[in-house]
């Protein structure tokens, strides 16, 4: 397991404990005892290093290379899973995977950003950044969902839509935008789930849900700190103060009324318990299509547009 | 040899470049000079090389509306700081001195009244606040003009220049490319016309949402129209860029516009096609 670099001192617990379960043999009263402190011990330091964690150790964690992505979420929340491919214009991209599967029996579309794992896959996946055939896959997998009157669920994790000269000449821009104004006319129900990073238009572009929520260790802004840092302050070296101000965790999201819910995640992140993580993404999901599969297809597409027709802060003079 | 480039090179938003003072105005394209009577005579083409300068909403209504007379709407929704949100300034510095600078109390404007006779509704950003960036207040602007487009039944032209989404408002800037979209799909429902005329420059946000999604796509000649912006492009694919990549005739060649009208002509060919389709005579 990768640690962080915040999580080095609960790092350095472990190893030592680690080594002392090595030299100790049943019934060494006095090594027993110095381990069970130092379980304790880091124990406390883990639950008060979560508790207090900046925007930016957020954003760390979002992005940690031993998260679950889409389809560990699919393999542990799914019964069954057929993946479809292709936007039927150009290519199948790697980095949206989407198909049908079943929740408990119950039917659904499921789609969201797929990155990899390692080197290989990771180029495989283009590091979870879809180009324009992405999101018409995206469309099409929607449009049939709803022309089978089956639930759209999307899970977002995404560093942005890729930035290539491909993607702009086959309509990068467009693709998101048909997107947009597709989704909000959708006759099914349909929850977004942010399960890791959601980065600007890239991310909302599969991500127009009734229903919105994020899990505990993940972010969403127009623009990652990075890139923030790079253009307000003229240099990269500002991420953390970026990540600050730019209010992008699951609790500033739902302070701003963005979204609906934050799911908690096991204690140290979704990467260290993937079975925990997925159950609570699927009780989630399954609260909201329970709740959504009362309103009418009619109802479902007024409140989407309610819902996103109230963003924004302003006032009036 | 790009092998020693530094590939993290920092992204610098350049000067803006809005129409410099004086008598006589030079064009950057050829180095020439040219009187500023004949220029605005000229609706700010240089005639010689059809160099299009910037213009903002003011000169934008002044050419569509007929008599340049309109009804502004939606002018009472000003910005507010959601997040706090401080940079090297504060954003509420930022909103001041834009207004202050420009005369503008945000990116977008409203208006609405008749080109050739053609009831309509115009907006039309103004990149020379906040580089055109779209915010709440800019959502919200637009969102009344689509409003308004649907609720009388009549056209909707949005006129763009933006470098995009509003950092300073973060997700809920992001936001305003769901709601602008959502409100776009309920008013072509309703089966009433939409245009999107794209100018210097377009990119981001805008793009990825209501820029690209008019029932016709109308770019002035040699705007920039982007997702990503070339500099981020590059930095990506790390070689040159094609010649006239992200150019308006680029995109007209590659299928994400309907045609290219210099702004001169703009007047004309909008009301030519309004007409068609309203069956109008």
């Amino acid at each position: 397991m990768q640690y962080l670099d915040f999580e080095q001192p609960i790092a350095d617990l472990e190893k030592k404990i680690e080594e002392l379960e090595g030299i100790s043999s049943v019934g060494d009263g006095v090594l027993n005892k110095e381990i069970n402190s130092l379980k304790k011990k880091v124990d406390a330091l883990r639950e008060s290093t979560f508790k207090n964690l900046t925007r930016w150790q957020r954003v760390q964690l979002a992005r940690h290379p031993d998260r679950p992505y889409t389809l560990d979420y699919i393999e542990l929340i799914c019964d069954d899973f057929i993946e479809l491919h292709g936007d039927r214009y150009h290519a199948d991209d790697k980095a949206i995977v989407g198909g049908l599967a079943t929740i408990d029996g119950a039917s659904v579309m499921i789609i969201g950003h797929q990155k990899g794992r390692d080197t290989v896959k990771r180029t495989y996946r283009n590091f979870g950044m879809a180009n324009p055939e992405g999101y018409r896959k995206a469309y099409r997998l929607m449009k049939l969902a709803e022309k089978f009157n089956i639930p759209i669920i999307t899970l977002l994790d995404t560093p942005g839509a890729f930035p290539g000269l491909e993607a702009e000449e086959r309509g990068q821009a467009e693709a998101i935008a048909k997107n947009l104004k597709m989704m909000a006319l959708l006759k099914v129900p349909f929850v977004t789930i942010v399960i890791g990073e959601g980065a600007s238009g890239g991310a909302i572009g599969i991500g127009m849900g009734n229903e919105v929520y994020m899990m505990e260790n993940t972010w969403y802004s127009v623009i990652s700190p990075e890139s923030c840092s790079s253009i307000l302050w003229k240099t990269w070296d500002y991420k953390e103060q970026a990540a600050e101000v730019l209010k992008l965790t699951a609790t500033d999201l739902q302070e701003l009324k963005v979204i609906d819910g934050v799911i908690p995640e096991p204690l140290g992140g979704a990467h260290r318990d993937h079975q925990k993580a997925a159950e609570a993404v699927k009780k989630q999901i399954k609260q909201s299509l329970t709740r959504l599969k009362k309103l009418k297809p009619e109802k479902l597409v007024e409140q989407r547009i309610q819902k996103y027709s109230g963003m924004g802060a302003f006032q009036k003079v | 040899m790009s092998w020693f480039k530094r590939k993290d090179e920092n992204i610098q938003t350049s000067e803006k470049k809005e129409m410099p003072e004086g008598v006589w105005v030079k064009v950057p394209t050829t180095g020439e000079t040219i009187h500023r009577r004949e220029l605005e005579e000229n609706l700010f083409v240089d005639p010689l090389s059809g160099y299009h300068f910037r213009i903002g909403s003011k000169e934008y209504f002044n050419i569509i509306f007929d008599g340049g007379k309109f009804k502004e709407i939606a002018d009472d929704i000003v910005s507010t700081d959601p997040l706090e949100f401080t940079d090297r300034k504060k954003y509420t510095d930022r909103l001041e001195e834009s207004k202050k600078k420009t005369g503008l109390s945000d990116a977008a404007r409203v208006g609405v009244g008749k080109m050739n006779g053609v009831d309509l509704v115009v907006g039309c950003m103004d990149f020379g606040f906040i580089g055109g960036s779209m915010g709440s207040v800019v959502g919200e602007r637009l969102g009344v003009a689509i409003d308004t487009a649907r609720e009388k039944k009549i056209p909707l032209i949005i006129i763009s220049q933006t470098g995009g989404a509003r950092m300073m408002e973060s997700v809920l800037s992001l936001m305003q490319m769901a709601k602008t979209s959502a409100k776009l799909a309920q008013l072509d429902q309703e089966g009433i016309p939409f245009i999107s005329y794209l100018t210097n420059p377009t990119t981001g946000g805008v793009t990825a949402s209501y820029a690209m999604l008019g029932d016709f796509n109308v770019a002035e000649p040699g705007a920039l129209i982007a997702f990503a912006g070339p500099r981020v492009v590059r930095q990506t694919i790390g070689r040159d860029l094609p010649e006239g990549f992200q150019t308006a005739e680029y995109l007209l060649e590659h299928g994400f516009l309907d045609f290219i009208v210099e702004r001169t002509e703009m007047k004309a060919k909008l009301t030519q096609l309004l007409k068609l389709i309203l069956h109008k005579k």
